[in-house]
């Protein structure tokens, strides 16, 4: 289907199984994963809570989503579509996450910076992995063998709920950093970054400014 | 009188459908993008969305995780006599939204702004929204749902007529390339842009020229037409594929919506309808059938009509 490297890794994942992975390669999960997205990062870390469960239960990859799920009446779960919400969000949480998780994959979309994988990720032994398109959602569903657990679900609702899932060839997913603090996504925007000047060529900017075009707020706007 | 079971019925099932079966024009279109692609993640991405949504077929699975945020339009024929009216109608629509967020199931995405209470059912204060149209000479009512993204792609502007279509082409492309980075706006997407009329509905317009026009339909004004050609050939050229990696899929087509605004300005919205572009719809005909379709024909001469007076008053008022 493409030239892109395909790999596969069993979680909870080593080190050297990490170590291995390439920016921009495929990867696919087996294991154990757990949802926590922006709900559960301020309760653990912001109203400190910790985390609901231990490693052993939880597992140490963290995506960074809620499921499409429903709860049927006679307890069991309706998993349907998966898909990541966007990662740069939690770059404020990260040192204090790590530390309590002891999670070192993050799963997510559109990454973070390649200083946050170099301040946060690298020191932790931890990757982040992106989902693709963002909207593989059936196909990730499909991955999901097993509901293990749901917390917090009475404190946070269904779609911020910590959701504990098994998952066999869960995927796919790309390699956004690697154990160095790689970017990919900085990798290609570095490629495009160049071009973009020449279409604006010949065009003026609006005659109306804004602030957030400028920091200074002293700066006259119009 | 179009019996309310009806409405609720075929809204269920339109959640469903929107959720799950991407609509053929967007597909289409995106298979003409698999096929231009050179840039090899932005290909795999592609073709890998193209897996997810065989995926979502055939599991009866939503093909995104995320819901967006699930709204409706409602364009209402001018002899359509509804069961129990508009309320009625209204509360249906309410009710399919909740059943079908549990029965999809859907993730309920909608939250009080500031508490964050979640009912589960994607229902709460204004949510879901519910868009009103209306038709000349007809009988039934038409149910249009949309599940559009709900975080980015999105942005407006106020531009004045000295900044020209210079103006427009720069603040489509800071939009572009902005929400294209990493792929936050998940292209490629139908890119909407609502240009004029104040500034709400500049932004309304926008998104529905994103979300009810299919790809490949093109603004009846001979010269919007060509600058819908014009800026999908633009986006494309921006050296951005899908997830803001090297590639030229970003617009799977462009549209422009118009309305008249105020003498000194030119206000402008650009919306990104994404890689799931989750639209269904249906008429329902007085006897309470429904037949389905996904494009929603939204945009009729007669929702972009100029005149003061339509059809035979307009003939009689031209005389």
């Amino acid at each position: 289907m493409s030239d892109l490297k395909t790999v596969h890794i069993a979680l909870p994942a080593r080190t050297e199984d990490l170590r291995k992975l390439e920016i921009g390669s495929v990867a696919y999960l087996t294991g154990r994963v757990f949802t926590a997205r922006e709900g559960v990062y301020k309760r653990a870390i912001g109203d400190g809570f910790g985390m609901p469960a231990g490693k052993d239960v939880l597992g140490i990859t963290n995506f960074h989503c809620s499921p499409a799920a429903s709860i049927n009446p006679d307890g069991s779960y309706t998993v349907g579509a998966v898909t990541a919400t966007a990662s740069f969000r939690f770059a404020q949480w990260l040192g204090g996450w790590f530390k309590i998780s002891g999670c070192n994959i993050i799963i997510g979309k559109g990454g973070m910076t390649s200083e946050t994988y170099r301040t946060q990720f690298v020191p932790n032994n931890a990757i982040y992995l992106t989902t693709v398109g963002y909207g593989t959602g059936a196909l990730l569903g499909r991955g999901i063998k097993r509901v293990a657990g749901v917390y917090w679900l009475e404190e946070l609702g269904l779609a911020q709920a910590v959701w504990v899932l098994d998952v066999e060839k869960f995927g796919p997913f790309l390699v956004e950093s690697d154990l160095d603090g790689n970017s990919l996504f900085e990798r290609e925007n570095a490629k495009i970054a160049p071009g973009l000047a020449q279409l604006y060529a010949g065009t003026r900017p609006a005659t109306l400014h804004r602030y957030g075009e400028t920091d200074d707020k002293t700066k006259e706007v119009i | 009188m179009i019996p309310l079971s009806s409405i609720q019925r075929t809204a269920e099932e339109l959640m469903a459908k929107a959720a799950i079966e991407i609509p053929e024009d967007y597909l289409d279109g995106l298979r003409r993008c698999a096929d231009t692609e050179k840039g090899d993640l932005s290909a795999f991405v592609i073709k890998a969305m193209l897996e997810n949504y065989e995926a979502a077929k055939e599991d009866r699975r939503a093909m995104c995780g995320d819901t967006g945020l699930p709204r409706w339009y409602v364009k209402i024929g001018n002899d359509a006599r509804i069961e129990g009216g508009p309320v009625a109608l209204e509360a249906a629509l309410r009710r399919a939204t909740a059943r079908a967020t549990a029965n999809v199931p859907l993730r309920p995405n909608r939250v009080h702004p500031l508490w964050r209470t979640d009912h589960n059912n994607n229902v709460g204060i204004n949510a879901p929204e519910i868009e009103y149209a209306f038709h000349p000479d007809a009988d039934w009512i038409e149910l249009t749902t949309v599940h559009k993204g709900g975080l980015f792609g999105t942005d407006y502007r106020m531009l004045f007529p000295g900044d020209g279509i210079d103006g427009i082409k720069r603040f489509y492309l800071d939009t572009l390339i902005g929400f294209g980075k990493r792929g936050l706006a998940c292209q490629p997407a139908i890119v909407g842009i609502g240009l004029g009329g104040s500034k709400d509905t500049s932004m309304v317009l926008g998104k529905q020229a994103s979300c009810l026009r299919v790809v490949g339909s093109r603004n009846p004004d001979p010269k919007i037409a060509a600058l819908e050609d014009e800026f999908k050939e633009l986006g494309n050229n921006i050296g951005m594929g899908a997830m803001g990696f090297v590639g030229s899929s970003m617009v799977i087509d462009c549209h422009i919506e118009v309305g008249y605004c105020h003498t000194g300005g030119m206000p402008m919205s650009v919306h990104m309808f994404c890689l799931s572009s989750r639209r269904a719809c249906a008429r329902i005909n007085a006897d309470g059938k429904a037949t389905f379709r996904t494009d929603p024909i939204w945009f009729t001469d007669y929702m972009r009509r100029e005149t003061v007076e339509w059809g035979q008053l307009a003939a009689e008022a031209a005389e």
